[in-house]
């Protein structure tokens, strides 16, 4: 039989079923898992090993039953960024090392209704701000990957949901929960060889997940296959009355999409994308998978992203700026790190700086100043009129196509050691993934192919506002043509 | 345009950051570095453009004027770092 840590979540559901193991033996052998890997990857910054067999106890109760909902027994990580009742919750800041929340995310609290097991908290950039997972106050996350012949060479898992997808990837949880602002659930999944989707704004509830850019961050799952995030996100997406920007609109059957094929779909080549300086490896399988999508029935039409080249300087104001709101509450007042001073001032100076690590103050920084009197229309207005054509761009296109496939990111994995000097070049990952935060619309990546080094590539499928459904049949489709058989170096059961 | 070091001090005040003087040309620098980059947007027309509020494409919607929430203070204050009775306590702010 597989080893309970290699199932997807669709076949460890199904194994739950059948009885052929029990919520607690699959429960166990992640926790095992965790304890022997976690060590390393550091993709957990709190593990919670009684509340997870209790709650496996609790759904081989249900089982026994013949009470199963959808998520019954499934061991999952959850983001440090969303909140959990009576469990630490640190969103990998020294500010909130401490907290421990009285209530629950939504999204979490849906999980829960659904009969998920909670193994622990998943690692992430400082605030969720972050491309490669190294700002974490708690530590660096290791990509479970290794370039062949570089075994030494620590590799970055991508960021800023890095502790999800390292987790996903190395068999220490079925999914995880993450979340995307510019790119954090899609740069990842691709590093790391897994799937995730960032769905439409406002198609998950925020209520209970740290901000870091409001009108731009969304919750979504990481997962070892299209099905098993088709799988998550239901259960996550819905109605929430208690954020103001949830879409009161029905959740679709997603895992049900995936199966739809692409005959007759229109998909959308930008030609923006195709950057000058693209690394050949990620031309050529986006090229293979224009030809995987063709071959099943889809038409490829070129199509033009105008704005593309001014997305990200746009993210740029615009998320500092909100982060800069934001992030204004940790004072070291109501909860969270206190470092006192001579005066009231001095207190809040001194908790925040003591509190935030260097990128979360760039930002803040950033944010303050383009906010400030003198430069707001010169830098917020602008960046917002800009998002309004990158918007435009995208409801222009959809008038031709019914999707977009692009590249998830330029590059695979990158060394812990590179890139980490330069704000800007770091900025550069989210080049292909920024633009569905601008516009709010879903993103999917899943895992396509390989480099020369045998790093995981992924590619990437955009769609309209709260069509997740086509966007996971294109998905799905390129999955089942890619075959991603490949196995990270460091796993579960290896 | 372009930080300089008094600039700097007095964004760091606003957003309340403690910055040290030894600090000061770093962060300068990396910000001036960042605002460099994004001025590629100046380039762009965006004349009677309006500009994008909220990250929805939806009016947000009204809902009924009545308490939803509350009778939870030990909660709220559960996490505080200091505390006086059923108040958050600071330094003293006014002799």
């Amino acid at each position: 039989m597989t080893a309970a840590t290699d199932l997807t979540l669709a076949g460890a559901r199904a194994a739950l079923a059948r009885r052929e193991i029990s919520a607690v033996e699959l429960t166990r052998a992640h926790l095992e898992a965790i304890e022997a890997l976690n060590p390393r990857l550091n993709a957990f910054i709190t593990v919670t090993p009684e509340q997870a067999l209790a709650q496996a106890e609790a759904a081989d109760a249900a089982l026994a039953r013949g009470e199963a909902k959808p998520l019954t027994g499934l061991p999952l990580a959850i983001k440090d960024l969303f909140c959990t009742a009576g469990t630490r919750t640190t969103a990998a800041s020294r500010i909130l090392g401490d907290f421990v929340p009285p209530y629950e995310s939504t999204v979490t609290s849906q999980l829960l209704r659904d009969g998920a097991v909670f193994l622990g908290k998943a690692n992430l950039d400082e605030f969720a701000m972050g491309s490669s997972n190294t700002s974490s106050a708690f530590g660096a996350v290791e990509n479970p990957w290794k370039r062949q012949g570089e075994e030494g060479t620590v590799l970055v898992p991508g960021g800023s949901s890095g502790g999800s997808a390292a987790a996903v990837a190395a068999r220490l949880a079925l999914g995880a929960t993450a979340t995307d602002t510019g790119g954090s659930i899609r740069q990842p999944a691709a590093f790391c060889g897994v799937a995730g989707i960032k769905p439409t704004y406002g198609r998950c509830s925020r209520f209970g997940i740290i901000a870091y850019a409001s009108s731009l961050d969304q919750a979504g799952p990481v997962a070892r296959t299209v099905e098993d995030c088709a799988i998550l996100l239901n259960s996550m997406a819905g109605f929430d009355p208690r954020d103001s920007t949830s879409a009161d609109l029905p959740v679709p059957d997603f895992a049900a999409a995936c199966e739809r094929g692409v005959k007759g779909l229109r998909i959308g080549i930008p030609r923006e994308y195709r950057l000058d300086g693209l690394p050949a490896e990620i031309a050529a399988l986006w090229e293979q998978g224009m030809a995987w999508l063709k071959a099943e029935g889809a038409t490829l039409v070129e199509i033009s992203l105008p704005h593309t080249k001014y997305a990200l300087p746009t993210y740029y104001i615009v998320a500092p700026a909100e982060a800069s709101s934001n992030l204004a509450r940790y004072d070291g007042v109501r909860f969270g790190l206190r470092e006192n001073g001579e005066d009231l001032k001095d207190l809040y100076e001194r908790t925040r700086a003591a509190g935030f690590g260097e990128e979360v103050k760039r930002r803040i920084l950033i944010g303050t100043y383009v906010l400030s009197a003198g430069y707001y229309d010169a830098y917020y207005v602008k960046a917002q009129q800009v998002r309004a054509l990158i918007r435009q761009d995208f409801d222009h296109a959809w008038e031709q196509v019914d999707a977009i496939l692009a590249p998830t990111t330029p590059s695979a994995a990158f060394g812990r050691d590179e890139k980490q000097d330069d704000p800007v070049a770091m900025y550069l990952n989210d080049v292909f993934t920024v633009t569905a935060n601008l516009a709010g619309i879903p993103g999917l990546s899943v895992p396509a192919g390989q480099d020369a080094k045998g790093l995981p590539l992924g590619l990437q499928i955009l769609g309209r506002r709260f069509d997740e459904e086509t966007v996971f049949a294109v998905g799905r489709a390129i999955e089942r043509n890619a075959g991603f058989s490949a196995l990270p170096a460091l796993r579960a059961a290896a | 345009m372009s930080l300089d070091t008094a600039t700097v001090r007095r964004v760091a005040s606003l957003a309340r950051l403690r910055v040290e003087e030894d600090d000061l040309p770093r962060l300068e620098a990396e910000l001036n570095g960042i605002l460099g980059w994004i001025e590629q947007l100046q380039a762009v027309d965006t004349t009677g453009v309006e500009p994008v509020a909220g990250g929805g494409a939806e009016a947000l919607r009204m809902r009924e004027d009545r308490v939803t929430d509350g009778g939870v203070q030990e909660e709220v204050l559960a996490n505080a770092p200091d505390r006086a009775g059923a108040f958050f306590a600071v330094p003293k702010v006014v002799e």
